[in-house]
């Protein structure tokens, strides 16, 4: 039975390879899709201000954005789609993540 | 070979018969004239606890095959039945069953697509649905539905093939009409189709899986040339479950059957139960002297082509039928698919379509004989139109 998980995205199958009628063997799989090669804007994160409300993180539908101990460290770049979301839930004055025009950072 | 029962039953009832000695895991159907009496036999099956089947009433036949997906990709053997408006309704949720690898079992009663709205025979809702990637078997009579609906399931869960299964028979002259069917033990009918062993199934916690993904450019024509060419392939399995069958039943099955078309020099193809009407035709015919034969197409998905050739390549011509238009095309969809098979053989027969039958026309023996008249012709190189309605009125 070919359910099998696509070893490599980057190697694109043969239709021998292909997985039986297209089921995903395992979960997860979904963080290989790069999404983030299309933003138009992109968000930037000042932790300076930001007090950890995690409204962001929850409100994110990319779920782009990162936490290390329930403490905000930043945007996923690779998967963010520059939405604008985060920016626009975040309660503070001034915000703590801002959308800045261009996709690219740096 | 052992007799176990004989009765008399319609066409639906056959179904409704072999469906209850199947004892599906689910069975999700709407009713629609006229497989209607499928459903309600079942129903009472169920009711009266004959079956173990969960039986899911559903709002519409797009909700039965959906929910039937919902089932299969849960590991059960699941069953529906349909026809006309209703397969047409669940189109697209056809393809979504056959390139998600899905054994689902569904009978289809032949009945026309309106408008106008004509509850009779004629195979436009199969025809309308022969790409979506289903085996399509085409009944002869009301013991070939009991036979095939037993076979389809053993077919569809091979795991060479793991598609669902149309067992398609023709509405009112089949479904309604009674008929002597030779039935299976329970037993019988339980050991052949065996357990259902699902390797595809969303239960299982040990190795979870998702069904129904999205896929980009880079991925669908491998999901979809793979899944054709299994589509192909399972040629080889019908063929097999129907010798097995033979050996258990003594009734021998494949992907066709011919009729004195050893020695024929001008054959009929046809579909389904017009074929009966086709071998009396035929009888005539050779007791005046004309060596006609028929071929019988039981599997027209897949197709099976090199069979095919391989029958008809001695006849002089052949007139296929078809019960069906595909308007604005070059031919009718079995004559199409008979022409292609064809095209390129080397002292080929010569061909005509014939369509009959739409919206339940009749089709009788005598109304075939000036057709044979006319493959005569052509076989003596005689020119004769290559299209014709048999049974218009012009």
């Amino acid at each position: 039975m070919r359910i099998n998980r696509i070893a490599n995205p980057a190697v694109l199958p043969t239709v021998e390879e292909i997985p039986l009628g297209g089921i995903l063997g395992d979960g997860g799989n979904s963080v290989d899709y790069l999404t983030g090669m299309w933003r138009a804007q992109r968000p930037v994160f000042y932790r300076g201000r930001c007090t950890d409300c995690l409204l962001c993180w929850v409100a994110c539908p990319d779920a782009a954005i990162a936490l290390v101990s329930s403490e905000v460290q930043g945007v996923d770049k690779e998967h963010c789609k520059g939405c604008g979301i985060c920016a626009r839930v975040c309660p503070l004055e001034p915000k703590a993540i801002e959308m800045h025009e261009g996709g690219v950072y740096g | 070979m052992r007799l176990s029962s004989i009765r008399g039953l319609t066409g639906d009832g056959a179904a409704a018969e072999a469906m209850r000695q199947i004892d599906p895991d689910l069975v999700a159907a709407y009713p629609i004239t006229p497989q209607t009496e499928i459903v309600e036999r079942f129903a009472q099956f169920a009711a009266d606890g004959r079956v173990h089947t969960e039986f899911v009433t559903v709002e519409s036949e797009h909700s039965a095959l959906s929910a039937c997906c919902g089932g299969a990709a849960a590991g059960g053997r699941v069953m529906t039945c349909t026809a006309s408006q209703g397969l047409a309704l669940m189109h697209e949720i056809l393809y979504i069953a056959a390139a998600n690898r899905l054994p689902i079992v569904m009978t289809t009663v032949n009945r026309t697509l309106s408008a106008p709205i004509n509850i009779n025979a004629d195979h436009s809702d199969t025809m309308g649905s022969r790409d979506c990637g289903w085996i399509q078997l085409y009944c002869l009579d009301a013991q070939e539905v009991y036979d095939l609906t037993i076979q389809a399931v053993r077919i569809s869960e091979d795991l060479d093939v793991m598609l669902p299964v149309m067992v398609a028979m023709d509405g009112f002259l089949v479904s309604h009409d009674m008929e002597r069917v030779e039935l299976m033990d329970d037993g019988d009918v339980k050991a052949f189709v065996g357990t259902h062993e699902p390797t595809i199934t969303l239960l299982d916690d040990d190795n979870p899986i998702s069904i129904g993904a999205f896929v980009g450019p880079e991925y669908f024509f491998e999901h979809k040339i793979a899944q054709v060419r299994s589509l192909e392939a399972s040629l080889h399995v019908i063929e097999s479950v129907g010798a097995k069958f033979g050996e258990r039943t003594g009734r021998f099955y494949g992907t066709m059957e011919t009729y004195f078309l050893d020695d024929a020099d001008v054959a009929f193809v046809a579909l389904g139960s017009a074929a009966g009407n086709v071998r009396v035709a035929v009888d005539e015919m050779r007791a005046k002297g004309i060596k006609s034969g028929l071929l019988r197409i039981r599997s027209y998905r897949p197709f099976p082509m090199e069979q095919i050739k391989q029958a008809l390549r001695n006849a002089k011509s052949v007139a296929v039928l078809d019960r069906a238009v595909s308007p604005g095309a070059p031919g009718a969809p079995l004559f199409s698919d008979v022409c292609t098979t064809l095209f390129g053989l080397e002292n080929g027969p010569r061909l005509i379509s014939v369509v009959y039958g739409l919206g339940g026309r009749d089709i009788t023996p005598e109304m075939l004989l000036p057709v044979g008249d006319r493959l005569m012709d052509l076989a003596n190189g005689k020119s004769t139109p290559m299209r014709q309605y048999l049974g218009l009125r012009e």
